[in-house]
């Protein structure tokens, strides 16, 4: 056992210092080695991030993360609680449900191309419904809510919902949230039955359960689907490159987009690997504190 | 030493608890919904259904109305023409073969190796065993983007960047954290008196898990080789960076045709079909599994 876990602990912890110290290096073209350290120290990184194609991933995944997470967790939870109470073809709706999470992000990707294609798809039926201007889906270049228009001091985008990534969303919440919908039911399946009797004794109503007995017990349940879904929507990739690439002026780009573009066309393996590190800390921010947690658990269970 | 593996057979699909054992009176009872309620949580689950399966409607009338569904809409196929999936099929049969022959050992070496890591983790307490564990399970939580500048460097380095071996190797290795918490999770359920009884008999470590522990883990290993099939066959990212032109996992040839204007919607979405079918006949054939797994490993 020894060997196979000392090598998973080099190619992850190693390679993760590996790429820190290329990202504070000036090492551009992947056969110009170069390790000396860039001066200013960091100066990739502060050149990474007043760059508008960097601001935009910022921007974009966060956007992302934001209303995936919501829509997946609580679409996962209604999903749950409906599946639970069902009683016809209780199994048919659960498989059909989990059904897009055997699938590759490349298949989903595939379709909601063809889905949300501006002059395709359901545009056609919106046209045969009279709407004159469909919307242009990941290609609309507008940004929605914004809070701060480009130009005006460190930020050269618009801060706002860009309007592109709603297609991307409902493609990746269609995909996980019968995921969340799986752990929701193991969730309520551990609920006590006696529990959710004795209160219906005492007069207690189905919404007056779900406030006061079922939706505390599943706090837990919500928490590991929050982090094992960050996890996924921060590193998005796949899905985004075969839906719509990075989109007209980098409006459906993402940090993961960027790192590979940096490694490839641009010849940049600094900037690539400073992107990268930027996208490890901000999951780290969440599942480091989960991870603790977890630890903390399994030391009091023995 | 008979009620303990009794114990284990019953413990391998999902846990059966209070509610499913309500549920399961409930359904001997009555078959039809009998209130308001009940109709409109039916109701509710059919809209539902409908919105789920209408992508994957898409797909499958797509690629039967072949290459001739360029300009379409999403209505159903007038004429059923099968050409795209003939035209899908000689794209991607070669990267289909490749995505065989990378997922199958991947699968099968790393759930050897996890087992191994689960069971001594699980069941021979050393110092550091948990903390081991947890630096495993971060692992799982990495965004890859992290490593694969280095992994690229390291995999050409040793020749091994464009070959089926370097991409076995990764899924391998990066699957392991995953395939250890499952496994780990199996064994810690497994009562030590099997393994007692077997050092008393005089077998060493590594014999008492070949000869004992491994054919008690069959279950476990259904688990976690649905979930690394299905994540190696269906990584994308990997396959990129690895790979070369001749070693492409299908994903990546099926993303590249997106590129090509030559390729229309309908051989796409045959090919995206060709593409999903392995993992979804798992999930169809193994689905309680899938779930078992899927909340046992990660709801703890």
């Amino acid at each position: 056992m020894a060997p196979s876990i000392l090598l998973t602990f080099i190619f992850i912890y190693g390679f993760i210092g590996f790429s820190g110290l290329i990202s504070l290096s000036q090492w551009k073209r992947p056969t110009r080695r170069d390790l000396t350290l860039r001066s200013p120290f960091g100066g990739t990184y502060v050149e990474m991030f007043k760059e508008q194609r960097f601001q935009a991933d910022l921007r974009n995944v966060t956007v992302f993360t934001v209303l995936f997470l919501l829509v997946t967790v609580v679409g996962g939870l209604v999903m749950a609680l409906l599946i639970h109470h069902v009683v016809v073809a209780k199994g048919l709706f659960r498989t059909v449900f989990l059904l897009p999470y055997a699938l590759s992000f490349i298949v989903t990707g595939v379709a909601f191309r063809w889905i949300f294609n501006p002059s395709s798809g359901i545009n056609v039926w919106l046209g045969d419904l009279g709407i004159k201007n469909p919307p242009k889906w990941s290609t609309d270049t507008t940004v929605a809510f914004t809070i701060h228009h480009a130009g005006d001091g460190f930020w050269q985008i618009d801060l706002g919902i860009p309007r592109a990534i709603i297609p991307i969303v409902i493609a990746a919440a269609w995909q996980l949230s019968g995921f969340a919908m799986a752990m929701y039911l193991a969730g309520l399946a551990g609920i006590p039955e006696e529990e959710l009797e004795a209160s219906s004794m005492d007069g207690a109503g189905y919404f007056q359960q779900l406030r006061h007995i079922i939706l505390p017990q599943m706090w837990p349940v919500t928490v590991t689907c929050l982090v094992l879904l960050l996890h996924t929507s921060l590193k998005i990739f796949d899905l985004v490159v075969s839906m719509s690439g990075s989109g007209p002026g980098f409006v459906t780009d993402v940090p993961g987009i960027y790192v590979y573009d940096m490694m490839g066309r641009a010849n940049r393996y600094d900037k690539g690997t400073a992107a990268a590190i930027v996208l490890l800390v901000m999951a780290c921010v969440f599942v480091v504190p989960y991870l603790a947690r977890v630890y903390r658990k399994e030391g009091k269970g023995a | 030493m008979t009620s303990a593996v009794n114990t284990l057979d019953t413990m391998a699909p999902p846990p059966r608890t209070t509610g499913a054992r309500h549920r399961a009176s409930k359904r001997r009872g009555y078959w039809r919904p009998r209130s308001i309620g009940q109709w409109l949580t039916l109701a509710a689950c059919t809209v539902l259904l409908i919105y789920f399966a209408f992508p994957v409607y898409v797909i499958v009338s797509t690629a039967l109305k072949g290459p001739g569904a360029a300009g379409g809409s999403l209505g159903l196929p007038s004429s059923i023409d099968m050409s795209g999936f003939r035209l899908a099929w000689g794209q991607l049969k070669g990267n289909l073969w490749n995505s065989i022959q990378i997922a199958v050992p991947g699968t099968i070496i790393s759930c050897l190796l996890g087992a191994l890591n689960g069971f001594v983790l699980a069941k021979t307490p050393f110092r550091g065993a948990k903390l081991l564990f947890v630096l495993m399970m971060v692992g799982m939580f990495i965004p890859f983007q992290a490593v694969i500048i280095p992994l690229f460097i390291f995999l050409k380095t040793l020749g091994l960047q464009g070959t089926l071996t370097g991409i076995v190797l990764v899924h391998v290795i990066y699957g392991l954290p995953f395939v250890t918490l499952i496994m780990r999770n199996y064994y810690v359920n497994i009562p030590d008196g099997i393994i007692e009884a077997a050092t008393v008999d005089g077998c060493g470590l590594l014999r008492t898990f070949i000869r004992v522990v491994l054919p008690l883990s069959i279950p476990g290993f259904v688990v976690a080789g649905i979930f690394q099939f299905t994540n190696i066959w269906n990584d994308f990212l990997f396959g990129l960076i690895v790979t070369s032109q001749q070693t492409w996992p299908v994903t990546v040839r099926l993303n590249n045709l997106l590129g090509d204007t030559s390729v229309d919607y309908g051989t796409l979405m045959a090919g995206a079909l060709m593409v999903a079918a392995p993992t979804v006949l798992v999930y169809i054939g193994l689905g309680r599994y899938f779930i078992g797994g899927l909340t046992s490993g990660a709801v703890k």
